[in-house]
């Protein structure tokens, strides 16, 4: 198992948050240049495009495509959103980049600012993220200070302003839509789509949301070339990723690892094992919206996502939450229904109703009261839910839901009393 | 209603945006922050200073969980509830935290000190349980290093 060092190179490192040591290890040469050479921002987005680098958020579009959407004849001002609202249950690779290396975001922000032709930039930070927040705004300030943002940086005729807000411990506003009405100031609903963002997004103008990851390896791509990201890990997904692993094993972490790996032996390996030798009995793979894998799947996975779509999952945002053989997956997915319970918007009614309905059931079969026409009654419920919202996180509650009921439906049905079984009652 | 220094902060914080509504998250964080929780007449001052009407502030107030239309105590606790946290130690750390400080989830201690609140995930299930105290985050938190923490700032 190999560990790779593009995104995270710089953590851990003494003083990795200060202007000094990232321009000592080569950081802002990107920047600068692409403002002396007057880059084309064509250029820039085909070179994004062309290194297949899949958003890090958890939908994993390409990011050059979602660039080249922006239109370039609009006399719109145009806006960059960074998203740094994580909070997909098992991840927690963002916080440590604007914890441990702010100045790569910041020359991230700066180059697709000038991509997509935004002249403001906000980034957006979930406010539990104190640390962060106080990095990333003494890091903005340190590169203003240093001429790498403002008016005519560095004469280049450019003019970038980067800002920092933030939100209030809302899961939804990690949804685009969600995010930029968090910004303007709303309620923040999910907006239908179309309009997408990169037409009509931040006040109405052309905007494009990336996730701080995301953001993170543009520097990387335009400074060694779209070739050298596509030769990253799997063809077809390409690049360096940070991996979340949490819950039962005995080294949790961030590890950053080219695409294309098998899952057991980072489990295996880095991780070093399960958690007091216990046996492996779940694996969800990419935070807690996708489908749960069984041991002998995990045995078979290769991250990236045709492996893993291979298996029925998704990579999401690359949270992946080990339980072992002393977890209730009842009391699993319970916990993960009361998160989405809680953060339902409360904008659709089949989120707003239907995740506390599953909550109700699940609970009830937690306390031994259920029946086994409640396993299809999940079923029914989940499948009048799914697609039929504003946004995705009722699909992102149901699938986990579902995938756990029918993997592990022995473990719901030895909860049920005998009595409430269905081989009784139709007996 | 505000020191003059505090509003050439919210000031600031204005000016990032074309309009001014699109403070509205920050400013009501910063002034929680000074207050404790965010009152009728704050939520009045916030209205006026951004030029909206006060039932637009109300609305995004008591939307978040994070900004608080009710009084708190005098420490705002946070305990993450989520999955990898509730697998890795969590429920011992929310037992003993309702039973040291007499309450559940969602209450305040008799002496006004603490109020207990569930999180949802808070993005560092690597080192779980976690919990926030004040907004700051402590990693691994067991029992007895709760019982530390909490004796650090009561």
């Amino acid at each position: 198992m190999k560990l790779s060092s593009v995104i995270s190179a710089r953590f851990g490192k003494p003083d990795s948050t200060a202007l000094k040591g990232y321009r000592e290890d080569g950081g802002y040469a990107t920047w600068l240049q692409v403002l002396s050479e007057k880059r084309a921002p064509s250029s820039l987005i085909e070179e994004v495009k062309t290194s297949g680098l899949r958003g890090r958020g958890g939908a994993g579009f390409s990011t050059g495509m979602k660039w080249s959407f922006v239109p370039g004849d609009s006399p719109k001002p145009k806006y960059l959103c960074v998203n740094g609202d994580e909070s997909e249950p098992g991840t927690f690779k963002d916080r440590q980049i604007l914890e441990m290396d702010p100045h790569q975001l910041l020359e991230g922000v700066g180059i697709a600012s000038y991509a997509i032709g935004a002249h403001i930039a906000y980034i957006y930070l979930r406010c539990e993220f104190k640390k962060g927040i106080e990095t990333v705004e003494a890091a903005i300030r340190e590169a203003y200070d240093a001429g790498l943002f403002g008016k005519n940086i560095q004469g280049s005729g450019y003019d970038l302003d980067v800002h920092l807000t933030m939100g209030a411990g809302a899961y939804i506003c990690g949804e685009e839509t969600s995010l930029l009405n968090s910004i303007e100031g709303v309620r923040p609903y999910p907006r239908n789509k179309p309009p997408f963002p990169a037409v009509e997004g931040l006040f109405a103008c052309p905007t494009i949301v990336n996730n701080v990851e995301t953001i993170c390896n543009i520097p990387h791509i335009i400074k060694n070339g779209a070739a050298w990201h596509a030769g990253l890990g799997h063809s077809e997904d390409p690049g360096s990723r940070l991996w979340c692993v949490s819950g039962h094993v005995e080294k949790p972490g961030v590890y950053e690892i080219e695409t294309g790996y098998k899952l057991q032996d980072l489990l295996d390996g880095p991780c070093g094992g399960m958690l007091g030798g216990r046996k492996l009995k779940a694996v969800i793979p990419g935070g807690s919206s996708s489908k749960v894998l069984l041991p002998e799947e995990v045995a078979k996975v290769t991250m990236d996502t045709p492996g893993i779509r291979a298996m029925g999952s998704s990579l999401g945002s690359a949270g992946i939450i080990v339980l072992d053989e002393t977890t209730c997956m009842v009391d699993a997915v319970l916990n993960l229904m009361r998160f989405y319970a809680h953060e339902s918007c409360g904008q659709c009614t089949p989120c707003r109703e239907g995740t506390p309905w599953l909550v109700k059931i699940l609970d009830r079969i937690e306390r031994g009261e259920g029946r086994e026409v409640d396993l299809e009654l999940i079923e029914d419920l989940a499948s009048n839910i799914e697609g039929r919202t504003v946004c995705a996180l009722a699909d992102g509650a149901c699938w986990p839901l579902t995938s756990i009921v029918r993997k592990f439906r022995h473990e719901f049905v030895a909860k049920i009393p005998v009595s409430a079984r269905k081989d009784v009652v139709s007996a | 209603m505000f020191a003059a220094e505090l509003v050439t902060e919210l000031e600031e914080i204005r000016a990032r945006f074309p309009y001014p509504k699109a403070a509205m998250v920050p400013v009501l964080r910063r002034l929680q922050t000074e207050k404790g929780w965010l009152d009728k007449e704050t939520q009045a001052w916030v209205a006026e200073f951004l030029s909206v009407n006060a039932i637009e502030v109300h609305e995004v107030v008591t939307f978040y969980p994070m900004l608080y239309a009710d009084p708190v105590g005098k420490h705002v606790v946070h305990v993450c509830r989520t999955l990898s946290c509730e697998v890795c130690g969590g429920k011992e750390l929310w037992r003993h935290l309702e039973k040291k400080l007499g309450v559940t989830r969602g209450e305040t201690s008799a002496d006004g000190k603490f109020t207990l609140r569930a999180a949802e995930c808070l993005a560092s299930c690597g080192t779980a349980p976690v919990m926030l105290i004040d907004n700051v985050r402590h990693e691994h938190v067991g029992p007895e290093e709760a019982d530390k923490l909490l004796g650090g700032v009561g």
